[in-house]
């Protein structure tokens, strides 16, 4: 899949910014995409576009269990997001509701990877080209369940 | 094994598992409340057009039901949940539903060992991440996502892998002035917001032994904040009492192994802890109450899951008692139950008597929600869970996390104050 890159050079981008906790009562998913990153980026549902991913920095996601937050993501177009590391929760609703991909990366591919770069991710081979600058990053591989479950199309969909 | 362990492998009908294992485990007991239940009900929606069966649940009989987010009701929308809530119940024949204005009700963490719903040994999920609290009882208490609830609802259990163990020792009894609040802020700060990240964080040693259920309840649920999977104490004597005088039959003691493994060892003292507040934005930016005494506040919010358990509320109502709050300071009971007992014990009228306003159990501005919602600038001190950017509110405005007994001198002396130094 290929994308371009929204980055927030930032660690522990929490559920409570991802879609603040006024929000917990809608559960029309196009309305909760007008909101998302409203406490750290409020332009964000204007400038996102289909098919783009979010580059961060370690624990992306922590806070609640709100899925919400994956589910105003990926409405807004949001495929995968690249980050150092996830909390839990985020990352298991993420995978278990097929709403985007949570990639982990090192450090160091993170601070390589900057805004508005065109990424192609390979979850096969567990690569990102960054095709605006020319370099090839590895992913980290998902477990074997995530992998399994990614595969199916999320957990209902998902045999043991 | 110890005891997260223990209880995983019997939930998977497996003789012993470790750390990494997948497993799929029967699930005992689930939780949903006015945010998660309807949006469970919008994957029921989206599985019914895929041609899943949601006409009936694995057994209803092991699922309850909290109104607690925005209740009594925000607005309309959320009426509209509460609404989809009681279709739901009524549907299932889900018998434990507890409806705010009809008897008991309160925030679902709460509800959880007020109402004796969770025993240890077992397995509990909940449409909320500090579903961890419960963890205190000796159960393996989880928060999980929509999708993932209503994959238990359905199917009765639910993948897990096996989390790492981190113990953490807590030696001796806590001084007088400190709360198992500090204790859990104390260590938040020390391991990081991501410090417990998928693992289990299990206490444990003579400061637990000395510590009553509702202390470490507190410990447990802000796990939570520290990214564990799960918070877990092994029951004694005092968690069956607890249990079984909340209507509780089958509570028992439950240990881990003799030779239980854990990944890490922490060992803390209690005689040297002081008062804590974790700073705006992040429940590991802490610091002690004293090094704060300067911060000017505009309100106290005594409430939550974490911070308004009856022994949370008689904290704060000691301090309170014969003095007058110099600024906004409301107290929300985090139950009917414990709201009862409060007004039986006298505690609401030194919370009037001292100027606090006193509101009905609700998640409340904890989350955001309503009920004491910050704005711009404002500067809140609270017994509540988390801080990040517009957590109880307006986006740049700022909450301290604090112990209940924090909260109070705080109140009175409308700057940050340590209890200890409160005249």
């Amino acid at each position: 899949m290929i994308g371009d890159v929204i980055k927030y050079e930032q660690d522990n981008i929490d559920t409570d910014v991802i879609i603040p906790g006024t929000y917990l009562k809608i559960h029309d998913y196009n309305e909760l995409a007008t909101h998302a990153m409203e406490g750290l980026d409020p332009d964000f549902p204007s400038k996102v576009k289909d098919g783009d991913f979010i580059v961060a920095g370690k624990n992306f996601g922590c806070g609640s269990s709100r899925e919400h937050a994956p589910i105003a993501l990926s409405t807004c177009g949001i495929k995968a997001v690249i980050a150092v590391s996830f909390a839990r929760i985020f990352y298991r609703n993420s995978v278990d509701g097929a709403f985007l991909l949570p990639i982990e990366v090192d450090e160091e591919t993170y601070k390589k990877i900057s805004n508005s770069d065109k990424l192609e991710i390979n979850i096969e081979n567990n690569e990102i080209k960054n095709i605006t600058k020319n370099e090839t990053y590895a992913m980290k591989p998902f477990s074997e369940i995530i992998a399994q479950i990614i595969s199916a199309g999320g957990l209902f969909k998902y045999k043991k | 094994m110890n005891i997260t362990e223990k209880i995983l492998a019997r939930a998977s009908e497996k003789s012993s598992v470790s750390p990494d294992d997948v497993v799929f485990a029967k699930v005992d007991k689930v939780m949903v409340h006015d945010v998660s239940g309807p949006g469970v009900l919008k994957v029921f929606d989206k599985l019914q057009k895929q041609g899943i069966d949601t006409s009936k649940l694995h057994d209803s009989t092991k699922v309850w039901i909290a109104e607690d987010h925005f209740v009594p009701t925000a607005e309309k929308v959320s009426a509209e949940n509460i609404i989809k809530l009681s279709n739901f119940s009524k549907k299932y024949d889900i018998k434990k539903h507890f409806k705010y204005g009809m008897g008991q009700y309160g925030i679902c963490h709460t509800l959880s060992h007020e109402e004796a719903l969770v025993n240890p040994g077992e397995v509990y999920v909940g449409g909320d991440s500090h579903t961890n609290t419960t963890g205190a009882l000796g159960a393996f208490a989880c928060g999980l996502g929509h999708t993932d609830v209503a994959y238990v609802l359905l199917n009765g259990e639910i993948w897990f892998k096996v989390p790492e163990t981190y113990y953490f020792k807590l030696n001796g009894k806590l001084p007088s002035h400190v709360m198992a609040k500090d204790y859990i802020l104390k260590i938040i700060g020390d391991i990081g917001t991501d410090g417990g990240a998928y693992n289990t964080m299990q206490f444990g040693g003579t400061g637990i032994d000395e510590m009553s259920v509702e202390s470490r309840l507190t410990l447990t649920n802000m796990t939570t904040e520290a990214g564990a999977k799960n918070g877990i104490i092994e029951s004694d004597e005092k968690t069956v009492q607890y249990l079984t005088d909340r209507g509780a039959t089958n509570a028992t003691v439950l240990h881990g192994d003799e030779d239980a493994e854990f990944s890490k060892v922490f060992e803390y003292e209690a005689s040297e802890l002081e008062p804590t507040v974790a700073k705006p934005f992040s429940p590991d930016n802490t610091t002690v109450a004293r090094e704060l005494s300067s911060t000017e506040l505009d309100k106290s919010y005594i409430g939550s899951c974490t911070g308004a358990k009856f022994e949370d509320l008689l904290a704060a109502a000691k301090i309170l008692k014969g003095k007058t709050v110099k600024i906004r300071t409301e107290v929300l009971p985090a139950s009917i139950s414990i709201y009862k007992k409060a007004v039986k014990q006298g505690l609401i009228e030194i919370f009037l008597d001292a100027g606090a306003t006193v509101g009905p159990p609700t998640c409340g501005a904890c989350c955001g929600a309503h009920m004491g919602v910050l704005g711009k600038d404002e500067i809140c001190v609270s017994t509540t869970n988390r801080n990040f950017p517009g957590r109880m509110g307006h986006v740049e405005s700022q909450t301290y996390l604090a112990s209940p007994q924090v909260a109070a001198a705080s109140a009175v002396t409308g700057k940050l104050t340590d209890p200890r130094d409160l005249n």
